[in-house]
């Protein structure tokens, strides 16, 4: 018997802030057989996105859908503390229900990028940041700075579709045409295929950015330029100041290695300070290298419903907004949840582990598509369909643009929006909301 | 007791990225997460040899990884970031950001053969 062969392409791939929408999927009766154009993550994520999935169970024990969602209304609406947690890797229509869920609950709301790129929310949230896209980067980019993060392998395509190699309006000649400057602390893949590599002491962003700020406004520093700062002569910064004045277009993808090292906020707030200034001299703008394929959509999403990006408490009735105390760790650091919905993430894995131990100890209802370490542990597990591979919906790329996720193939699972609805409206009905 | 101190940096690797999308139980992604890249200058002075297992330790907790050498900068270790890594880290130690110390917890390291 003929098998049915169905090609899909300008398939988006999920898996990073890049959302590479450029993917070709061959479907071979409902199961993918052959992915190409992606990266190695990309291709992996996609060929295994129909394999290992799990059962629905309450406490390890296979049950119904229906079941499962009793079970989670039913631990949910009898929680003093809920915490409502994930969003990262679905779709904005998902995140939508899960906000509405969090206000109806009086609960926490809080997604991955609050011990990711939270810290850049916090500093915009102060200073603002000079922004682009990523297209804008591909047509006019002459200088590409990658500050604290290596794109070769974390968001593998990135150089090659957006920033390096990519041939642009202003740019046909594509890679030889832009100068690129990798800031790190150590050599790695994107430092070597960089023009130019400086290698900084760890924990001393705040300072180079501090010390690019005088340089590229000309004012004096009060050092010489043999002094070192952050392991590297001022000469060599001055060198740096003076590329970035020199530029015509010019942009810095920042990532954790900013965010996460000493000073985290203060780092991005400065960054951006700098890139604003630099503004008064040539066009120049910087972009948060986001991780997870839609958490620049969570943070979207719980800013159009709450005003704040994360970190979101409703126990009042309306939304406080505070990073450190209403954080996803500090919260379980502390061990203030009595129960936790937890969607398109895995704790159990990304967590510190004196943190995500919180969760063995409390009710955890959890949507995943696949088994992992959040799986073993879960009270209420409800398997879904993939975002991008078996449901679609709307995902928001690193630069903010939002694109359209396809559904390629049938699953006997609903998606994450489909079950959080369900959940939603039982809820409802429980409280009488 | 030979044993060295620093800074533990978690990062990604392409390797360990491809494999956790084949399943985070997977041999060859535990494998990645559990491979730690330290200077050889440090590994000599800690008396450790390339492929050997060796404790890392911090105020957090302990694990035991495979060490490999490699051109990162003396006393800064770099371990794939996931759950080996996260038992070295602390949600309580945020500063109150909600961020832990993933760039620069405080740890020591010693072959593990010397463990008692």
């Amino acid at each position: 018997m003929d098998q049915e062969l169905k090609v899909h392409s300008d398939v988006i791939c999920t898996f990073c802030g890049c959302l590479c929408d450029d993917i070709e999927v061959e479907v071979v009766d409902n199961r993918i057989s052959k992915v190409k154009k992606a990266c190695m993550i990309g291709r992996n994520k996609l060929m295994h996105a129909q394999s290992n999935n799990p059962d629905i169970t309450i406490a390890g024990k296979p049950t119904s859908l229906d079941a499962a969602i009793n079970e989670a209304v039913n631990i949910l609406t009898n929680a003093r503390f809920p915490l409502v947690y994930g969003l990262s890797s679905t779709t904005t229509e998902a995140q939508r229900e899960m906000v509405e869920i969090a206000e109806i609950l009086n609960a926490t709301i809080d997604n991955p990028s609050s011990y990711c790129h939270g810290p850049g929310l916090m500093a915009r949230q102060q200073v603002g940041l000079s922004s682009c896209t990523l297209g804008e980067v591909k047509n006019r980019a002459d200088l590409v700075i990658f500050w604290g993060c290596n794109p070769l392998e974390s968001h593998v395509r990135h150089l090659t579709r957006y920033s390096v190699s990519a041939k642009g309006m202003f740019h046909p000649e594509g890679r030889k045409s832009r100068k690129i400057v990798s800031i790190d602390i150590r050599p790695t893949p994107t430092t070597k295929s960089s023009d130019w590599f400086i290698q900084v002491t760890p924990g001393n962003t705040f300072e180079i950015a501090t010390l690019l700020r005088a340089l590229v406004a000309n004012n004096p520093i009060g050092k010489g330029d043999d002094a070192l700062i952050a392991g590297v002569a001022v000469s060599k910064w001055r060198e740096l100041a003076e590329m970035i004045r020199g530029c015509k277009y010019g942009v810095i993808f920042f990532g954790l290695g900013v965010t996460q090292c000493r000073g985290r906020d203060i780092n991005v707030e400065q960054l951006a300070v700098l890139v604003s200034e630099i503004n008064n001299h040539t066009r120049f703008y910087a972009m948060a290298m986001r991780g997870h394929g839609n958490v620049a959509g969570g943070n979207q999403v719980m800013t159009w419903q709450t005003g704040f990006p994360l970190a979101v408490n409703f126990s009042r009735g309306y939304p406080r907004y505070n990073p450190g105390e209403f954080s996803v760790i500090g919260l379980l650091a502390r061990k203030e949840v009595d129960a936790a919905l937890i969607v398109a993430t895995d704790p159990g894995a990304h967590l510190p582990a004196d943190t995500g131990d919180h969760l063995k100890n409390i009710p955890v209802i959890y949507l995943e598509p696949h088994n992992n370490p959040t799986t073993e542990w879960a009270t209420v597990v409800i398997p879904v369909a993939q975002a991008g591979v078996a449901a679609s919906g709307t995902y928001y790329r690193m630069d903010n643009v939002p694109l359209r996720v396809k559904k390629i193939v049938d699953s006997d699972h609903l998606s994450d929006e489909e079950v959080l609805k369900r959940i939603k409206e039982r809820i409802t009905h429980a409280q009488n909301y | 007791m030979a044993g060295i101190s620093g800074l533990l940096v978690t990062v990604r690797t392409g390797k360990q990225g491809a494999e956790m999308m084949r399943g985070k139980m997977n041999p060859e992604y535990l494998d990645e997460i559990s491979t730690l890249r330290i200077n050889p200058d440090d590994m000599a002075e800690a008396q450790m040899l390339p492929g050997q297992k060796v404790k890392v330790s911090s105020s957090f907790g302990e694990v035991t990884v495979t060490c490999i050498a490699s051109d990162v900068p003396r006393k800064l270790f770099f371990l794939p970031v996931g759950p080996v890594a996260n038992r070295l880290v602390s949600g309580s130690d945020t500063d109150g950001t909600g961020v832990p110390a993933w760039k620069g917890e405080q740890v020591t390291i010693e072959p593990a053969d010397q463990v008692q």
